[in-house]
Parts: C-alpha cells; sequence; structure tokens
C-alpha cells in the first residue's frame, strides 16, 4: 500500500525484528478480539451467508411474494426452476452478453490502460493532471455517465453529428448488433482510470535492469515494451481478467438505464437484469434464485479456468 | 510511491504526450458536455452543443422541480454517512482485531474477508431483497438502504493491513501498563491510522453514494430515494415533464456527479490504486 510506505511513522519500518517473534506476535485476550470482530462476522452472516443459502433454498421450491405475515407454502419441486432457466433463449442470450462482454473488455482494457501507464511512468508535467482526468469516470456515478453517454450516442446525437452519413443506422443504443459492444465500451471507458494506476503501480516493480539489459541487446522502446513490460505487469493482467469477469456477470443499470432494459429486443441483456425482470417484475424469484445460483456457478469455473490459463502461461 | 518515481526513459516524450492528451479528452470530454449542456438553455444534439452559449441554471431549476434534488441528495446522504459510520466503528475494531489480536476462528474470519470481495454482491440482491423487503420489513428504510454495505470489506482489508504494519513492541508497552485494548486501538493505534482511514473512507463513499440497484429495489416511495435512484426514473420515464429535458437530466447528472468528484479531487493524492489492488489480490 502506497499510503503506508508514505506515511507510516519511522518506527514502522524500524521494528522489522520485532514482527518476526513468531508466535508472540498476537497478543491480547481472546475474547476481546472476538468481541471485536463479532459485528462484522454479524454482517457477513446475514448479507452474505444467509442470503447464499436462502438462493439455494428458494431455487428448489416453487416460491411466492407475500405480504409479510402472510403464510404461503412454498412446495419442493426438485430441479423444475433449472429446467426453466436453462431452456429459456434470452437466458442464453444473457450469458452470451458476458462473453460478448469478456471479449471487448480484456483486451480494449489490458491495451489502452499498459499504453497510457507507460506513458504516464516518467517525471513529466502535468502528471497530476493526467492521473485525475483518468480517475475521473472511475468515481463518478454511472447513473450520471449513463445520461451523458446517451445524448453521445443518440440517434441524434452528437456523435452520429460528428459521423454524418457514416453514423450507424439504426443508431448505436437501439441497434442490435451494437447495443451490446457498446455497453463494453462504456464499462471499459468507465474502469479504465482504475487499471490504468493498477499498471503505473505493477510498471513500478519491474526491475530496471532489465530495460537496461535489453537496451545493450539492442531492443528499441517498442521492442521493449513488448519483450520487458508486458511480461512484467502479468499480475496486473490477471486481475484484470477476474474483474472483468465479476463485471460483466454484474452488469444492471448499463443494459437497464444505457440501453433501455437490455434492449433492442434481449441484444444487450444481462443475467442480473434478468433476474430482476423475471424475480421481482414479473414474480417468478424462484426462476431468478435458480439464475442466481448457476450465475455464481458459472463465475467460479470461469475464474478457476482464467487463473489456471494465466499460471500455465507462467 | 509514484511521486517519487524516477524518470525511466529520457527525451521522446512527444509521443508520450500525444498519447496521454489523447486518453485525457477521451476521458473528460463527457464531462465537459456534461456540464455545459446542463447550462445551456436548449440542450440538443448537433454539434454546437458543445459550445458555451445562452447559459442559464433554468435547467437546475426543472430538474429540481421533477425530482426534489434536496430530498434526494439528503437521502444520498444518510444512506451514504450510515455506511461510514459503521464501516469506520465495526470495520476499526474488526481491522484490528484480525492485525493485533488473537482469537479463536481468526483465520476463518479472514478468510471469509477476502472470498466476499470475489462475490458480486448483485447475485444476491433477490435473495436480499425477499428478506430485507418481505421478511423484515424493510423497504422504504434507511436501515434496509444501508444494511448490504454496512461494513466496506475492502475497507476492513485495509486496516488490517495498516495495522498489522504497526510495531508489536509499542502495543505491548500499553499492554504491560494495563491499558484496555479498546483505549490502545483508540489512542495509539487509531491516531497513527489517519491515511488508512482516509484512503478507506473515500473507497467506502463512492460505494454506497454512486450506487444504483439495491436502492432502487427497496425504494418506491419518492420521499426515501437516494439521487441516482430518482435520476433514473427521470432518464426513464419523467423527461416529458420538462421544457428541456436533457439539459435537465445533464443538470440532474452534474449534481449527482460533483460531491464524489469533489471528494476525489481533494484527496486524490492519498486515493491510488494500488491501495485498492491489495484489498482485492489478498
Amino acid at each position: 500500500m502506497s499510503v503506508n510506505l508514505q506515511s507510516a511513522p519511522a518506527t514502522v519500518r524500524d521494528s522489522a525484528p520485532a514482527r518476526r517473534e513468531g508466535p508472540r506476535k498476537a497478543r491480547g485476550l481472546p475474547r476481546v478480539g472476538a468481541l471485536f470482530v463479532s459485528p462484522y462476522v454479524l454482517f457477513l452472516v446475514v448479507v452474505f451467508a444467509v442470503p447464499l443459502v436462502y438462493t439455494v433454498w428458494i431455487s428448489f421450491h416453487r416460491f411466492y411474494f407475500t405480504a409479510p405475515g402472510t403464510d404461503v407454502d412454498s412446495p419442493w419441486v426438485g430441479l423444475s426452476n433449472y429446467k426453466d432457466v436453462f431452456t429459456d433463449p434470452v437466458v442464453g442470450r444473457a450469458f452470451l452478453n458476458i462473453v460478448i462482454f469478456l471479449v471487448i473488455n480484456v483486451p480494449l482494457t489490458v491495451g489502452v490502460s499498459l499504453v497510457l501507464a507507460t506513458a504516464l511512468n516518467a517525471k513529466i508535467r502535468g502528471r497530476a493532471f493526467f492521473r485525475a482526468a483518468f480517475y475521473l469516470p472511475y468515481v463518478t456515478a454511472s447513473v450520471a455517465l449513463v445520461a451523458v453517454w446517451q445524448f453521445l450516442f443518440g440517434s441524434d446525437g452528437f456523435v452520429n453529428h460528428l459521423l454524418g452519413s457514416h453514423a450507424p443506422d439504426p443508431s448505436w443504443l437501439v441497434n442490435s448488433h451494437l447495443a451490446m459492444p457498446m455497453i463494453a465500451v462504456f464499462v471499459t471507458w468507465k474502469q479504465l482510470g482504475f487499471f490504468v494506476m493498477l499498471y503505473l503501480a505493477s510498471l513500478q516493480n519491474v526491475g530496471k535492469e532489465l530495460y537496461e539489459a535489453s537496451a545493450m541487446d539492442g531492443a528499441g522502446r517498442v521492442r521493449q515494451f513488448f519483450s520487458v513490460t508486458v511480461p512484467g505487469v502479468r499480475p496486473a493482467t490477471t486481475l484484470v481478467v477476474i474483474y472483468a469477469i465479476i463485471t460483466g456477470a454484474n452488469l444492471f443499470s448499463e443494459p437497464y438505464l444505457l440501453t433501455g432494459g437490455g434492449g433492442p429486443d434481449h441484444a444487450s441483456t444481462s443475467p442480473v437484469l434478468l433476474m430482476y425482470q423475471k424475480g421481482i417484475e414479473q414474480g417468478h424469484p424462484d426462476f431468478a434464485a435458480a439464475l442466481g445460483v448457476v450465475l455464481v456457478a458459472f463465475v467460479m469455473v470461469v475464474s478457476l479456468a482464467a487463473r489456471k490459463l494465466t499460471e500455465r502461461d507462467n | 510511491m509514484s511521486d517519487t518515481l524516477e524518470t525511466r526513459h529520457h527525451g521522446g516524450s512527444a509521443v508520450r504526450y500525444i498519447l496521454l492528451s489523447l486518453g485525457a479528452v477521451a476521458f473528460l470530454f463527457p464531462f465537459y458536455y456534461m456540464v455545459v449542456g446542463s447550462l445551456r438553455g436548449t440542450t440538443v444534439g448537433d454539434l454546437s452543443a458543445a459550445v458555451p452559449s445562452g447559459l442559464t441554471g433554468a435547467n437546475y431549476t426543472a430538474v429540481n422541480g421533477a425530482i426534489s434534488l434536496g430530498r434526494s441528495l439528503l437521502n444520498s446522504g444518510i444512506m451514504t454517512i450510515g455506511v461510514l459510520v459503521c464501516t469506520l466503528v465495526f470495520g476499526v475494531l474488526a481491522g484490528y482485531a484480525l492485525a493485533q489480536l488473537r482469537f479463536r476462528g481468526k483465520g476463518a474470519v479472514f478468510a471469509a474477508l477476502l472470498l466476499v470481495q470475489m462475490i458480486p454482491f448483485q447475485l444476491l440482491t433477490l435473495p436480499l431483497y425477499v428478506l430485507v423487503v418481505r421478511d423484515y420489513g424493510l423497504g422504504d428504510n434507511y436501515l434496509g438502504m444501508i444494511l448490504p454495505f454496512a461494513i466496506n470489506s475492502t475497507a476492513v482489508f485495509l486496516f488490517r493491513q495498516f495495522f498489522s504494519q504497526l510495531p508489536q513492541s509499542l502495543f505491548e508497552a500499553a499492554r504491560i501498563d494495563g491499558a484496555s485494548e479498546l483505549r490502545i486501538l483508540w489512542q495509539i493505534a487509531l491516531p497513527m491510522a489517519r491515511p488508512a482511514v482516509l484512503t478507506a473512507l473515500l473507497l467506502t463513499f463512492i460505494g454506497p453514494w454512486n450506487e444504483f440497484l439495491w436502492p432502487f429495489l427497496v425504494t418506491k416511495n419518492a420521499d426515501m430515494q437516494p439521487l441516482a435512484v430518482s435520476l433514473a426514473s427521470f432518464l426513464s420515464n419523467l423527461q416529458g415533464t420538462v421544457a428541456n429535458p436533457a439539459g435537465a437530466l445533464l443538470a440532474g447528472a452534474c449534481v449527482l456527479a460533483v460531491p464524489a468528484v469533489a471528494l476525489f479531487l481533494l484527496f486524490q493524492r492519498h486515493f491510488t490504486s494500488t491501495d485498492i489492488d491489495s484489498g482485492v489480490k489478498g
């Protein structure tokens, strides 16, 4: 953590030997520790553990929304909800859209943020300005940015006026081939600053001697970028992939607002949007719960596969 | 860290500046367009919309009439402050216990802390909605809005990392003097942790302030909706109620964006992705 390295008191670093005392490290009465951590544990149970178990339970039952206090039977229905999920064509489209998102987001994020981070990695004028500029969309609410993008990319919007007769028809956000890629580009743009900073931090760990050695071997800037920089920041790249999977599985505000509810005709729908539409709007929480369980499994499998893949490359 | 970095490549900075400037334009233009559009009397899509002329505050008045900005901002503020207070109080306690104290199940709690940062919260939205709104009756209630975000796990992780780096000798001396753990935390550990606290609070702030899905689900009453939710409902179905809908929407977007952007610019020196990075990587 850079903050700590910068501003922690000098004693922190002086005390390195004291930290190697081993079993004596953690002190204090056992009860105090458990007491201090108990609100957080309670929070994890209420907000993560219980809903996780509950969603699995709902997914195996016929479940109805009821007013508080009323008791309605929720009969066991086995895999029936899962069968509905797997035979719904819109669900298939939603998962395909995660793949489209990954295919656009990952290369774009890695490519652009690595180039910008490399450009930023020097003592240059206006460094703080560029850093802040890149970070701005990351700290701003999706809802605010979606509002701007709607105007920029609307049928009668700024971008289409700029393109004149080259503007796509139907326009970006209402075109079934472009709606999902637009969502991917929007999210990539919004999060890019975070990854520029991530790569910038990661670049500090690439040994200077590697650049010197490759320069002596006659490698130019471009060659250095591909043979020293790119492999040197691999841990950050792994993180990009994992983030992309989580973000892709989580999309809601963008298809709901930017493309007007996953339109046109479900072309930009997402699993979470479907969970909302089926579960809450149409009153089939059991279907939505089963979809949620499938989505968790999907995220875990894809994340594991991504991790295996990047580890094997090493 | 980045401010003290040494120059790796000398000269040849024209390419560097061209790339960085292109990037800056791509990131900043939508913000410029948002501000200019929010101030123009008529906001249409053509290229002239990017030119600041005929400026007026009428759009802000219009959007305020449609969704009552003050009330929405208050709701956003209450939700965000609730999350910040819970994270600060319970998160610091948990971070300190995980870093400096010994108790049963410590390893399991730490493992859970890392795991929940990998679980997308949205996946638990449906069962949480059933529990919070139907079973606990917390719909249209600040507690219900705050609950899923109450303690930010990344912040707990940052506190834990910071407190682990403080020297043991400091705490042992205080314990020999008979100070209670709460007093050690309050008088010794916390004053040193200001940079970590600042980073964690900034990080925590943008979560609930910008959040859309959860408050959208639990608030049906317009008087309870935070600004992100009321602005979204303006975006999807209230635009017909004002004379210059595009301008009014962009005005609302500016009001929603300003607090987070201002806080970030004020504290950006402290806000680097390495902190978030260490929070995610574990």
